[in-house]
């Protein structure tokens, strides 16, 4: 490639790819920070992409449609995380060692009915073009960003999640069920998250592809904590990871001055940015007070 | 109930197994004889012994790894970032320097894999003592952070010219420890060993050392231990560097016992599977060389499905831990089973 033309596409293209990989990070996380903002940790969001990945790409190869895709993603992923609630909530399973169950059961669930349905487990049918999502996924996300925001500082049902996770037994006390919020904020957290999973299969690439999410999942964790649990600074933390991960892609082979770029030193700032505000050496980040703890009435 | 501690597991574990197995009818196999595949597989012969005993030792390493960091009370997610690091110390002393003689040679690169897990364990165990942020977010960037940095190393300055593998070149053949013959050619040996041994040293440190118990109390109760004038910071940083050492040890059966080299992506989650080992275990050193070996059996008996059924792949592996896991860690379940089976008046 000419060095002119590298330098003059690279803005505009640069910034179309950070929205293209930002949105499924933006999905994802938001499930990640509703349910830990309701007191359960969610190291699963890996499973719940990776199964909504897999479904959204199977219902849009059957019905030959993305949106049937999309629907059945996000049912797949809600009743996937309703498994992780059940054992994290009502079962009091420890919520790390029970996410940590659910990802291994996604990885091997979804090449398990891969071979079942198409007879190979690495990936699902190419799916065509036209029987693929355009940009409906990457301004979606935004648009329930903004939804979201708006529940979550206008609505009693944000002051009941923060509760849930901060101080529990208040919620509890004025007759209102940690539990039941709890539950619906992890299936809630399942379906974005599948739909950051049918945004990787069914728009960002052409099929589903074994482990495809590639610890998309994690990083989504990684923008909920770098944005200090709360909806506006994690949404620009996954921009700023999303424009590393387009960095990283457009520097993948290019030179600068006879020597290679180390790409996976690109790759690792976001966990490196992560660990750096999580230790309070860029203000205070602070978990839910109740992160991790299963409700018990006193 | 001394009874119901083991029992438990036990009963977690088949009911895992036989929820796990039960999928396969979907792939139109018998769940029994996948059963027997996987037994085959894994016991069937001495090479297949061997092998599943190859995948049970880094587990030794990582179960013991999980078990000592959460005795301080830490979790530690962050073996598999810990394993990088001591395959990689192995590696480059392997390469580094080949003067030394045989004996020798193994244990410089077995306390260089010890302390490069040591350290890349002590940072996050630093971070909660000191800076307060949580040690499960910050193990899990730090697997992310140690996989960037041990495959550019190993992609660019220690690249093996030889070939187009994601390799280091060879380690020094004084560094390589041979398998024993009674495997058939399984990379089965000294790693097996020192993975006994540290078993036995990490219960004699927790149950018999007074640091030991120092690590037991804080992990019981941070204020308490501190009354008592117990620093649990620095007990903590302690116990996360002992995690991360014990970790990097997977290094002696991977690097010096069978590849002779670092290889990326050489472990299949290693480190997570630590996870379950201990808890399976439930943080018990000497239990953990059981779980060891049952997750190791797991993972080796699935290879053969591809080839001995139908529709099943070796993914069922991760299917059958996950099972297991999620029947272990389901804590309501087993204290309503202990109320309502195992008390004389039938619950209440």
């Amino acid at each position: 490639m000419e060095e002119s033309t590298f330098m003059q596409s690279l803005p505009a293209q640069l910034l179309a790819s950070t929205l293209r990989l930002a949105s499924p990070l933006l999905l994802a996380a938001m499930g990640g920070l509703l349910s830990e903002r309701s007191g359960v940790i969610n190291i699963a969001l890996e499973g719940f992409m990776l199964m909504g990945a897999f479904a959204g790409a199977v219902a849009t190869h059957q019905f030959q449609d993305p949106w049937m895709g999309m629907v059945a993603g996000m049912g797949v992923g809600g009743a996937f995380a309703a498994l992780y609630g059940f054992f994290a909530i009502q079962l009091k399973a420890n919520q790390i060692v029970a996410g940590t169950a659910m990802n291994f059961l996604a990885a091997g669930l979804t090449p398990f009915f891969c071979k079942i349905l198409f007879d190979v487990s690495g990936s699902t049918p190419t799916l065509p073009i036209d029987i693929r999502f355009g940009s409906e996924p990457i301004w979606g996300a935004w648009v329930i960003l903004g939804l979201l925001a708006f529940v979550w500082s206008r609505t009693p049902v944000g002051t009941w999640t923060r509760f849930a996770g901060e101080h529990p037994q208040a919620l509890d006390a004025a007759g209102l069920s940690v539990n039941r919020i709890r539950w619906a904020t992890v299936v809630a957290s399942g379906v974005l998250a599948a739909m950051a999973g049918v945004t990787l299969s069914v728009c960002l690439s052409s099929s589903f592809a074994r482990s495809m999410t590639a610890g998309r999942g994690f990083m989504a964790l990684a923008a909920v904590i770098f944005g200090k649990w709360k909806p506006i600074p994690t949404a620009l933390a996954c921009l700023l990871f999303g424009l590393l991960d387009a960095l990283q892609m457009r520097m993948q082979g290019v030179q600068i001055g006879g020597v290679g770029v180390p790409v996976q030193f690109i790759q690792v700032l976001p966990y490196v940015a992560t660990v750096i505000v999580l230790a309070g050496f860029i203000g205070r980040a602070r978990a839910p007070r109740s992160l991790g703890l299963p409700f018990e009435k006193v | 109930m001394a009874f119901f501690s083991v029992f438990q597991p036990v009963l977690a574990v088949v009911l895992g197994l036989a929820i796990g197995l039960a999928f396969t009818r979907f792939a139109g196999e018998s769940p029994l004889h996948v059963l027997e595949v996987l037994y085959q597989s894994a016991f069937g012969s001495a090479y297949d012994f061997g092998m599943t005993l190859f995948h049970a030792t880094p587990l030794v390493f990582t179960g013991l790894s999980v078990a000592v960091a959460f005795h301080s009370g830490l979790f530690n997610i962050g073996a598999e970032g810990q394993l990088l690091f001591g395959a990689l110390a192995a590696a480059v002393v392997g390469r580094a320097l080949p003067g030394l003689p045989p004996y020798i040679a193994p244990l410089v690169a077995v306390t260089a894999a010890f302390g490069a897990g040591a350290f890349w364990g002590a940072i996050p165990g630093w971070l909660r003592a000191r800076r307060g942020s949580h040690e499960v977010i910050n193990t899990i960037m730090f697997n992310f952070i140690a996989a960037g940095l041990t495959s550019w190393l190993v992609l660019e300055p220690l690249r093996n010219p030889e070939t187009q593998n994601p390799e280091t070149a060879p380690i020094a053949a004084g560094y390589q420890v041979a398998a024993w013959p009674v495997f058939d050619g399984a990379p089965v040996g000294p790693a097996l060993v020192l993975a006994l041994l540290s078993a036995a040293a990490v219960w004699f440190f927790l149950e018999r050392t007074s640091l030991g118990f120092e690590v037991r109390a804080v992990g019981q109760s941070e204020k308490a231990a501190k009354t008592a004038g117990i620093d649990a910071g620095h007990i903590r940083i302690l116990a996360m560097a002992l995690a991360g050492g014990l970790a990097g040890l997977v290094a002696v059966g991977e690097v010096l016992g069978n590849a002779g080299r670092f290889k990326v992506g050489f472990s299949p989650d290693y480190g997570f599977m630590g996870i379950a080992v201990a808890l399976l275990a439930r943080n018990h050193p000497i239990g953990i060389l059981f779980a060891a070996l049952l997750f190791g059996a797991l993972h080796k008996g699935a290879m053969d499905l591809d080839l001995e059924t139908e529709n099943v792949t070796r993914d069922l592996a991760l299917v059958l831990q996950a099972c297991v896991i999620l029947s272990v860690s389901a804590d309501g379940l087993w204290s309503w089973f202990k109320r309502k089976a195992l008390s004389p008046r039938g619950g209440k």
